[in-house]
C-alpha cells in the first residue's frame, strides 16, 4: 500500500520536476532531505554542517526538512532531492531508485536498535505484551525502529496495533515519541535507540521520565542515500566526504554533536533483514 | 475591669475615629474585591473564550485526521506559555464526539480514551450536566465546590460537532490580585490612621477639656458651695458652654439658698430662746406670785408661822425648776452595771399594769461600763416612761441595748400615735412636752444628760414603725 503511494508520488512529481535532473550533476546545487526523525530542532548545527559539506564537496549544499519519510522519498523519486537521510525501512521500500551512500557509525558500529519504552511510573510493564489495552506512540509510519519493528513484534503474536492497543498514534518524530511517553500521553512507545541515547545525553529530564523495556536485535543504521540516477562520480565524491568526516577537526566536532563516530560506505546486505520483515508484516 | 464607657473622651474620640476609618476601609476594600472579582471573572471568561475559539479552530484538522499528537501539541501551547500569566489556563482537555478524552494537557490524570464519567470529579459533573455533543456555542461554567472555572467550547466543522474543548482555570487564580487589593487597602488605612489619629487626639482634648472642667467644678459642690473665683468654666454657646452657664446659675441659686437657711436657723434659734424664756418666766412667776401674796398677807395679818412655809414652798419650787434647767450632775455614782437595769425594771413595774404594756429587753451589757450609772438610769427611765405613756394599750415597749467596742447604744421603741413632724424639731426643748402632768422638762433633761456624757440622741417616728429613740454613748473599754 505504501509502496504504491511512493510510486504514485514519484510519478506525480517526476514530470514537472524533470528539469532538475541536470542541475545537481552540474555541481551547482545538492539538496539533502532530512526528517524530524533526527536533528529537526538544531538550525545552527545544520548551517554548520551544510557549510562543511559545501566546502568539502565543492557543491552548494542545501538541507530540505520535511515532516515525514514519505515526503522525502517522494521528493527523491521526483528528483527534487538528490540525497536524503532515510530510515532503513523506506530505503528498502524504494531500493531500486536509490543508491546507498554512507552508513553512520554509532558506538563504533553501523547498527542501531529499536527501543520499546514505557512510562517511568509503570513499573509493571516489561515488554510489549504488558502494554496491551494501553496507549502507544509510534514515530513515523515509515520508520523501522519507530513503527515497523513493534508492528513486527505484534505480527509475531498474530495481532495488529489496533487490536493490541487501546489507542495508538503517530508523532512523526522519534523525539516526540519520548516526549509523549514522558508526558504520560502514551503509556509506551517505539523509538530509535540512537535517538533515545542521544536524547539521554542532551535532555536527560525527558528520558528519565521513560524507561526502556525492550531492545531489538541490531539492524542497519538509517543510511544516507542518493538518487540512483545521480552521476556516479559525484556520488563517489560525496561518499568520500562523508567517510572522511571523522578525519578532520570540524568533521569530528560535527560528528560529536550528531553523537556519531563516523560514516562507512555500507552494504545493502545490512538491510536485508529489514526487507524480510517488511515482507512478513505487509503480507498480512 | 475598664469598660469603654468609663473611658475619658480624650481616648473615646480617637478610638471612635479609628473605628470609623477601619469600617470605611473594610467596606471599601470589600467593594473593591467584589468589583475586581467581577472584572477578573469577565476578563477571564473573555480571555478563555478567545483562546478557546482559536484552539478549537486549530484542532479541527487534527481531529478530522485523527492526529492525536498534533492535538496534544496544540492544547499544550497555551498551558506552556501561560505558566507566568495570571490568567493562564490550568489545563485543557479535548473530548471527542463520543465523550471520551481525546487529548489532555494532563494526560496522567485524564488518560486518552477514557470517558469523562470514568474520570470522575468536576469533569464528570460537567459531562453529566451538559450535553457536550449538542453544544453549539461556548459556555462558561462555574461549578459549585469545584476548584476550577470551566469553559466549554465546541469544536465545530461545517456544523458538525467533532468534539469539545474544555478549558479549566483555577479559582485561586484571583487570590494574588485579592491579596494585593487587601494589602493596598491596609496600607492606605494605616496612612489615613497615622494622619487622623493625632488630629482626633487633638479633637478629643478640645472636646474633653471643658467637660473635665465642668465635672471638676461639680465635684467641688458638697459641704459648701464653691464661689465663682474657685472654678473656671469653658465659655461658649455650644452645649458644653450652655451646661457651664447653667451650672453657674445653679451654684448661685444654691449659695442664695444656703444663706437663706442660715437666716432661718438664726431666727429659729431666737424663737426657741423666746419660748424657753417665756417658759422659765412662767414657771418662776407662779410661785413668785404666791410668795408675794403671802408676804402681803403677812404684812396685813402678821402670821409668820403661816407665811414662812408658804415662802419656803415657793422658793423650793423655783429651785427645783432652776435645778431641772441646769441639770447638774454632781452626784457621785458607781459605774454602770447589769444591776442598774434590774432596778429600772423594778421602778417601771407599777406603770406597766394600768396600760397592760409589756416591756421587752433585748441585749445587755458585756460587763461593767465606765459610765455614771445615775445619769444613764435617769436617761433610760425618762425615755421608758415616755414610751410606756405613748404606747397603745396592750402593746410592747422594746428596749434594746447594744454594747459595742467603743460605744453603747440604747434603743427604746414603742407603737402608737407617731409624733407630728412639726413637734419633732422642738422635741428636746424645755416646756414643750404636752404630756399630762409633766413639766415638759423630761426630754430636755434627757438631752442635756446625753450631751454631758458626750453622746447623741436621735428620734424617728412614723405610723409604720412607731417611735424609736436611739441613744448612743461613748463607752471606753474597761475590764469586762
Amino acid at each position: 500500500m505504501q509502496r504504491r503511494e511512493f510510486l504514485f508520488g514519484m510519478a506525480a512529481l517526476a514530470l514537472p520536476q524533470a528539469g532538475r535532473a541536470e542541475v545537481a550533476p552540474s555541481g551547482v546545487e545538492l539538496r539533502i532531505g532530512l526528517t524530524p526523525v533526527f536533528l529537526d530542532d538544531q538550525a545552527a548545527f545544520l548551517n554548520r554542517w551544510r557549510d562543511y559539506l559545501s566546502a568539502r564537496s565543492g557543491l552548494t549544499v542545501a538541507f530540505v526538512q520535511r515532516s515525514s519519510y514519505r515526503e522525502i522519498v517522494e521528493q527523491i523519486l521526483g528528483k527534487t532531492l538528490d540525497m536524503a537521510w532515510l530510515c532503513g525501512y523506506p530505503y528498502v521500500m524504494a531500493q531500486e531508485h536509490l543508491r546507498l551512500l554512507a552508513v553512520p557509525l554509532h558506538l563504533g558500529r553501523p547498527e542501531y536498535h529499536s527501543y520499546l519504552i514505557a512510562r517511568h511510573d509503570m513499573a509493571q510493564v516489561e515488554g510489549i505484551d504488558d502494554l496491551a489495552g494501553r496507549v502507544f506512540a509510534f514515530s513515523d509510519p515509515n520508520s523501522f525502529s519507530g513503527s515497523l519493528y513493534p508492528r513486527f513484534l505484534l505480527h509475531e503474536r498474530g495481532q495488529s496495533a489496533a487490536q493490541h492497543f487501546r489507542r495508538s498514534f503517530y508523532t512523526w518524530s522519534h523525539r516526540k515519541v519520548v516526549e509523549a511517553v514522558a508526558a504520560g500521553l502514551a503509556d509506551g512507545g517505539a523509538v530509535a535507540g540512537y535517538v533515545w541515547e542521544t536524547l539521554a545525553r542532551l535532555h536527560p529530564e525527558i528520558t528519565t521520565a521513560t524507561r526502556v523495556v525492550g531492545r531489538s536485535p541490531s539492524y542497519g543504521f538509517p543510511p544516507f542515500v542518493v538518487r540512483a540516477d545521480l552521476r556516479p562520480s559525484l556520488a563517489a565524491t560525496l561518499q568520500r566526504v562523508f567517510v572522511d568526516m571523522r578525519d578532520d577537526a570540524e568533521g569530528a566536532r560535527l560528528l560529536q554533536t550528531l553523537n556519531l563516530d563516523g560514516f562507512v560506505p555500507g552494504d545493502t546486505a545490512m538491510y536485508r533483514s529489514i526487507r524480510e520483515m517488511v515482507r512478513l508484516v505487509e503480507q498480512r | 475591669m475598664l469598660r469603654f464607657r468609663d473611658l475619658s473622651f480624650r481616648y473615646k474620640i480617637p478610638l471612635r475615629a479609628t473605628l470609623l476609618v477601619l469600617v470605611t476601609a473594610v467596606t471599601l476594600t470589600a467593594a473593591n474585591v467584589v468589583r475586581e472579582y467581577e472584572q477578573l471573572r469577565t476578563d477571564l471568561f473573555a480571555n478563555a473564550e478567545s483562546l478557546g475559539s482559536v484552539v478549537a479552530m486549530t484542532l479541527i484538522t487534527p481531529l478530522l485526521h485523527d492526529d492525536l499528537w498534533r492535538a496534544y501539541e496544540i492544547v499544550s501551547v497555551p498551558v506552556r506559555q501561560g505558566q507566568d500569566s495570571t490568567l493562564g489556563a490550568e489545563w485543557l482537555l479535548v473530548v471527542d464526539a463520543q465523550g471520551r478524552v481525546y487529548a489532555s494537557t494532563r494526560p496522567r490524570e485524564q488518560p486518552v480514551g477514557v470517558t469523562l464519567a470514568e474520570l470522575g470529579g468536576s469533569v464528570a459533573r460537567l459531562a453529566a450536566e451538559y450535553d457536550l455533543a449538542a453544544l453549539r456555542g461556548s459556555r462558561a461554567v462555574e461549578l459549585e465546590e469545584a476548584s476550577d472555572f470551566h469553559l466549554l467550547m465546541p469544536i465545530l466543522f461545517d456544523g458538525v460537532n467533532l468534539g469539545t474543548l474544555i478549558l479549566a482555570y483555577p479559582k485561586s487564580i484571583f487570590e494574588p490580585r485579592f491579596r494585593s487589593i487587601v494589602e493596598r487597602g491596609a496600607l492606605v488605612t494605616l496612612l489615613v490612621l497615622a494622619l487622623l489619629l493625632p488630629i482626633s487626639w487633638y479633637w478629643g482634648r478640645r472636646m474633653a477639656d471643658p467637660l473635665v472642667q465642668l465635672a471638676d467644678c461639680m465635684s467641688r459642690v458638697g459641704e459648701r458651695i464653691p464661689v465663682e473665683s474657685e472654678y473656671r468654666l469653658y465659655e461658649s454657646r455650644d452645649e458644653v458652654g450652655l451646661a457651664g452657664t447653667q451650672l453657674k446659675l445653679m451654684l448661685a441659686a444654691l449659695r442664695e439658698k444656703e444663706a437663706l437657711e442660715q437666716q432661718i436657723i438664726a431666727s429659729e434659734r431666737l424663737a426657741a430662746i423666746g419660748r424657753i424664756t417665756a417658759g422659765i418666766a412662767h414657771e418662776i412667776n407662779n410661785p413668785l406670785g404666791g410668795m408675794l401674796n403671802a408676804i402681803s398677807t403677812y404684812k396685813r395679818h402678821g402670821q409668820a408661822e403661816r407665811t414662812l412655809p408658804l415662802l419656803e414652798r415657793g422658793l423650793l419650787q423655783i429651785k427645783e425648776t432652776v435645778a431641772a434647767l441646769l441639770v447638774e450632775a454632781r452626784l457621785q455614782s458607781h459605774p454602770l452595771n447589769a444591776q442598774d437595769f434590774d432596778d429600772l425594771r423594778t421602778l417601771l413595774q407599777p406603770h406597766l399594769a394600768p396600760k397592760r404594756v409589756q416591756l421587752v429587753w433585748q441585749g445587755g451589757l458585756l460587763g461593767t461600763v465606765a459610765l455614771p450609772s445615775t445619769q444613764v438610769r435617769q436617761i433610760l427611765l425618762n425615755l421608758l416612761l415616755n414610751a410606756v405613756q405613748a404606747a397603745e394599750p396592750g402593746s410592747e415597749v422594746v428596749c434594746s441595748i447594744e454594747h459595742g467596742r467603743e460605744s453603747i447604744e440604747f434603743r427604746v421603741a414603742n407603737r402608737g400615735q407617731p409624733i407630728p413632724v412639726e413637734r419633732l424639731n422642738h422635741l428636746f426643748e424645755p416646756f414643750v412636752g404636752t404630756s399630762d402632768g409633766g413639766n415638759g422638762l423630761g426630754l430636755w433633761v434627757t438631752y442635756q444628760l446625753v450631751q454631758q456624757l458626750g453622746g447623741r440622741i436621735d428620734v424617728s417616728s412614723n405610723a409604720a414603725d412607731g417611735t424609736v429613740v436611739a441613744v448612743s454613748l461613748p463607752a471606753p473599754e474597761t475590764d469586762r
